[in-house]
């Protein structure tokens, strides 16, 4: 089996320290970092990603493959920054103002990380003015917003209201997703996609940034 | 009476069952052994970290509807308003597991390891749980020592952000309750800090009050209906 197929394996396993020896291997012998994120790191969490969706795995073991990924990642991420090799896209993530529950958009932050993505993780309780700002100061293409409790889901098209106000929803998207949080409602406050789980909010990322 | 309670870690442990499906590992399905390992980790960490600790105040009916109709967000009619004017007896309650759980799953986060953490989140909220159960069944021991029987009677807890009871409700909770006094405090968005802390009202009142339809103006967009499975525990009791 060659070093990437190991890599990527190692990452299916959730084996950590495993994918972090072997990525600092591949670098070692020389292999191109982008193929080492490509065809190791993220094809293991690709395969991850399609088992979940699949329901042939759990939640813990995706949170476990993510692990092995950032371990590789670790290793790799001084690399890609010198050599100036882009992901696949930028995305700002938070949960909204009011809101402090943030296990969920921890989740799908770690799952995008996972795909390819890069992250700004504003963290909880985030203004609407934030989340934007940060778009536009990041050059990122999709505002991810999380919200637990009913009462700060009104947040979320504040943040839609100010894109369309200052022009920018052509440019950035937005994607909402949380307990309470529905189609509908994503709908209603001209959100571009709804996510209904980690996995599935993946997917629709893919979708807006045109990766599919 | 307002009093603090404090309770054993062990008396909060959460049921396998209950943090296994919050992982999507729904009862009936093989465990796998590293998701079992991962579980044990977490139960141990969160027994390592949790000191659930609470307050109970037992309040008179005109004073706890100062409280419910707090900044008067409330749904017009909801379940807290239509059973709380015949409640033989009330309490306001806030429990908390404290900070150090909340701190180790940051730790978990921070550290990568995700699986733990998002295990140790859901262990400890079913543990949350669990606490505000235990203040509930003391307030029920209270008022049986006073001679209330349950049945007829029976104890049930409603918490603000519920029922169309507003989330505003809990600033008028704490300012009765002051359970700054166990550590917790209130955001400006109503959200208590730490985290896995749960508050409300634990209504005594004969145990048909306690049963309500789901036909309120709210129940429609409720996705839990947690109220039919409590409604339904405490007559199977």
């Amino acid at each position: 089996m060659d070093q990437l197929a190991q890599i990527a394996d190692g990452v299916i396993a959730g084996a950590d320290e495993q994918v972090g020896e072997l990525t600092r291997q591949a670098i070692q012998q020389g292999t191109p970092p982008k193929m080492i994120l490509d065809d190791g790191l993220i094809a293991g969490m690709n395969v991850i990603g399609e088992r979940f969706k699949a329901h042939e795995i759990f939640l813990p073991d995706v949170l476990m493959a993510a692990k092995a990924m950032y371990a590789g990642m670790n290793e790799l991420k001084p690399l890609l920054i010198k050599e100036g090799i882009p992901s696949l896209g930028k995305v700002v993530i938070g949960t909204v103002r009011g809101d402090l529950h943030d296990i969920g958009k921890n989740l799908v932050g770690i799952m995008l990380k996972g795909a390819g993505y890069e992250v700004i993780d504003l963290g909880k309780d985030v203004a609407p003015e934030a989340m934007v700002r940060a778009a536009q100061e990041y050059d990122a293409s999709v505002i991810g917003m999380s919200a637990l409790l009913t009462t700060t889901m009104p947040a979320m098209s504040e943040v839609a209201e100010i894109l369309q106000r200052e022009r920018l929803n052509g440019r950035i998207k937005t994607i909402v997703g949380g307990a309470p949080v529905t189609e509908d409602f994503a709908r209603d406050i001209g959100a571009d996609a709804y996510g209904y789980d980690a996995a599935n909010a993946v997917e629709r990322v893919r979708s807006l940034i045109g990766n599919t | 009476m307002s009093e603090i309670l404090t309770f054993p870690p062990a008396q909060v442990m959460p049921a396998r069952d209950a943090v296994l499906a919050a992982q999507g590992v729904m009862a009936g399905n093989a465990v796998p052994e590293h998701i079992a390992d991962l579980h044990d980790t977490a139960i141990q960490r969160l027994e390592e970290t949790v000191a659930p600790i609470a307050m109970l105040c037992e309040v008179a009916r005109t004073d706890f509807a100062d409280v419910y109709r707090g900044e008067e967000r409330n749904e017009p009619r909801t379940p807290v308003g239509d059973m709380f004017g015949r409640a033989d007896h009330l309490a306001l309650f806030a429990v908390t597991l404290g900070e150090p759980v909340s701190q180790a799953i940051a730790d978990c986060f921070g550290s990568h390891d995700f699986a733990l953490g998002a295990m140790l989140d859901a262990a400890a909220s079913e543990a949350a749980d669990k606490a505000a159960d235990l203040v509930e069944r003391r307030f029920g021991e209270t008022l049986h020592g006073r001679g209330w029987t349950m049945p007829p009677g029976a104890v049930l807890r409603y918490s603000p952000g519920y029922c169309g009871w507003h989330v505003s409700g809990q600033r008028q909770l704490f300012d009765r309750v002051r359970p700054e006094q166990i550590g917790l405090s209130l955001t400006e968005s109503y959200l208590m800090q730490p985290l896995k802390s749960v508050s409300g009202v634990i209504i005594g009142a004969a145990r048909d009050i306690h049963k309500f339809a789901a036909s309120y103006s709210f129940c429609s967009q409720c996705e839990t209906r947690g109220c039919r499975e409590r409604i339904r525990a405490l007559f199977r009791e």
